[in-house]
């Protein structure tokens, strides 16, 4: 009887209630991120005049980028520096996820916030941390030569694809640690305990029975960590010289010096079909994973 | 033996954990150690202490234009982020309705996309509505940047507080205006107050996509990067960078707590929760 009253009493209040709770989200997905995109697509598809939205229809941008090898240069480039990237974060992130999961014991809050930390601390000073410790003039050229192992400064360190990756892997580690924790954290202790009663040594269960479960947050810190590395355009300029030139510095020169917003929109619109490709592959796998559980 | 074995690899791993732990903050606490170094070179041997580099922090009219900008931003965009992730994760759980689910998928989808582009895409927004590059346009690009952050804290919260004591407001009459307000509202406080600091640290440090959306007056983090370009201004940048490492840390220690206390009062009310 009283939910009666609640839904007939005030059936306007109601319906502003839901109008009122769905506004703000509302013209923020929508306009500002659905309309907003739209936006960079159509931009991408016009020519460009010095106008805001560009002049007449045209697929010269795309064909630019597939044609131009230096497009196609830096987008592989950028492909496969953010896979480094990727690799590496993962990789290295892993154990450390595992002793959070298995091992830590009563440590594992304060662990925990010791690995999300860093992130809270800004990407711009972390990325120039790099910068100093890598220099000719740098940290580790100095260390190395007040230690006695180096007698020489050498470049070799800077302004290399090598200084990109191992910044960037620090960068975002704590992003990969956390999906693959939980991940780790909801295997039930009962199949460890399980895998072994049947005689499994520890190296087996781990291959057979924590890393496929662990799979979803694998993948799911692969994307957080490749997603924004693709995209990236200030530790590329930073600490990575010419050579490491990625397709966001080209996409931000474009909205900057280069001026033509229509070919930094066709650019922008590459590379999320580059992440939409391996959203999917990574869903894909996702699902294969699921289906053996 | 097995149990030997498994200690022995616990033993490495531990040993791993804390090599990781050096790795991720031995290049961050450089910058406060440059900081006091009495050289404007960052290099060993350290040559000796000073604080002269703070004391150029003072007076500076750029930064504290660029600090006063970025709080005020950091605070609209923490407050508009908040506001998102509350209606949109509630709407979700509690709206049965396929639009809110709807815009609780896209309000996440930033996640997905790279900054240069959530940059340019509000760049071309922002020109076209006649606004231009400019604070506001500065906050609409924050909120987007915290909203995925601020939508999945509030879910999580909302997702812990027990069904029964939302139907039990309401079969006792209250609408559900009353209901969020006096109920839900309230009980979800630490999580909201924790979503606000983490949307306003993530506001205050962001640079990849403000570089785009800055007009004549730049935030800190642009004002950073305007400095790297000088080997002269990089000591004072050091002074500068350890007191937003302090501040951050303390504004995310806050947060943490602030979660955490949250999760544990959901857990001790789940069994008694109608009183």
């Amino acid at each position: 009887m009283s939910t009666v009253v609640a839904s007939e009493a005030p059936a306007g209040s109601a319906r502003g209630f839901r109008f009122a709770m769905l506004l703000p989200g509302g013209l923020v997905t929508f306009f500002l991120i659905l309309f907003a995109l739209g936006l960079v697509l159509f931009l991408a598809l016009r020519g460009n005049d010095g106008s805001l939205l560009g002049a007449g229809f045209t697929a010269g941008n795309f064909i630019t980028v597939v044609s131009d090898p230096l497009y196609w240069t830096v987008t592989l480039r950028s492909l496969v520096i953010a896979g480094l990237v990727t690799l590496a974060t993962v990789v290295t992130a892993y154990p450390v996820a595992y002793y959070l999961a298995f091992h830590a014991g009563r440590r594992r809050s304060l662990l925990l916030f010791l690995v999300t930390l860093p992130f809270w601390t800004s990407y711009l000073l972390r990325v120039f941390a790099w910068k100093i410790v890598l220099a000719y003039n740098g940290v580790l050229n100095s260390a190395l030569i007040e230690s006695g192992i180096w007698s020489e400064p050498t470049l070799a360190f800077l302004n290399t694809p090598a200084a990109v990756v191992v910044t960037l892997a620090h960068a975002y580690a704590p992003f990969a640690i956390l999906p693959i924790y939980v991940a780790l954290d909801t295997i039930p202790k009962s199949l460890l305990e399980a895998a072994s009663d049947l005689g499994a040594r520890p190296f087996t269960a781990f291959r057979r029975v924590v890393l496929p479960n662990s799979m979803p947050g694998v993948l799911a810190a692969a994307l957080v960590v490749f997603v924004p590395t693709v995209g990236d355009y200030v530790t590329p300029a930073m600490v990575g010289g010419p050579a490491s030139t990625m397709i966001g510095t080209l996409i931000q020169s474009q909205f900057g010096k280069a001026n033509d917003w229509p070919f930094g929109a066709a650019l922008s619109v590459c590379v999320m079909l580059v992440i939409l490709c391996v959203v999917l592959v990574a869903r894909g796998a996702d699902r294969k994973f699921g289906s053996r559980k | 033996m097995s149990a030997a074995r498994r200690d022995d690899g616990r033993g490495w791993l531990g040993v791993y954990v804390l090599a990781y732990l050096v790795f991720l903050y031995l290049p961050v606490l450089l910058i406060p150690l440059f900081s006091f170094n009495n050289s404007i070179q960052a290099a060993f041997p350290l040559q000796g202490f000073t604080l002269e580099w703070y004391a150029t922090l003072y007076g500076n009219p750029a930064l504290s234009g660029a600090l006063l900008n970025s709080l005020v931003i950091g605070v609209v965009a923490a407050a508009g982020a908040t506001l998102c992730g509350i209606t949109v994760s509630y709407m979700d759980l509690y709206g049965r309705s396929p639009l809110a689910a709807t815009i609780s998928a896209i309000s996440r989808l930033p996640i997905l996309i790279p900054g240069v582009i959530v940059g340019i895409s509000l760049l071309i927004l922002v020109n076209l509505i006649g606004l231009g590059p400019s604070r506001i346009a500065i906050v609409l690009g924050h909120i987007l940047v915290a909203l995925p952050t601020t939508v999945v804290i509030m879910r999580s919260r909302f997702a812990a507080i027990p069904k029964t004591i939302r139907e039990a407001a309401l079969d006792l009459g209250a609408s559900d205006w009353t209901t969020f307000r006096r109920v839900m509202l309230p009980l979800s406080l630490p999580a909201i107050v924790s979503a606000f600091m983490l949307a306003f640290l993530i506001s205050f440090d962001e640079f990849i996509v403000v570089f785009f959306l800055a007009g004549t007056e730049p935030t800190l983090p642009l004002y950073i990067w305007s400095q790297l370009r000088f080997p002269r201004s990089l000591p004072t940048v050091m002074a500068l960078g350890t007191a937003i490492l302090a501040v951050s840390v303390i504004i995310a220690g806050i947060a943490e707590i602030l979660r955490h206390r949250g999760l544990s009062t959901a857990r001790r009310t789940a069994p008694t929760s109608p009183a």
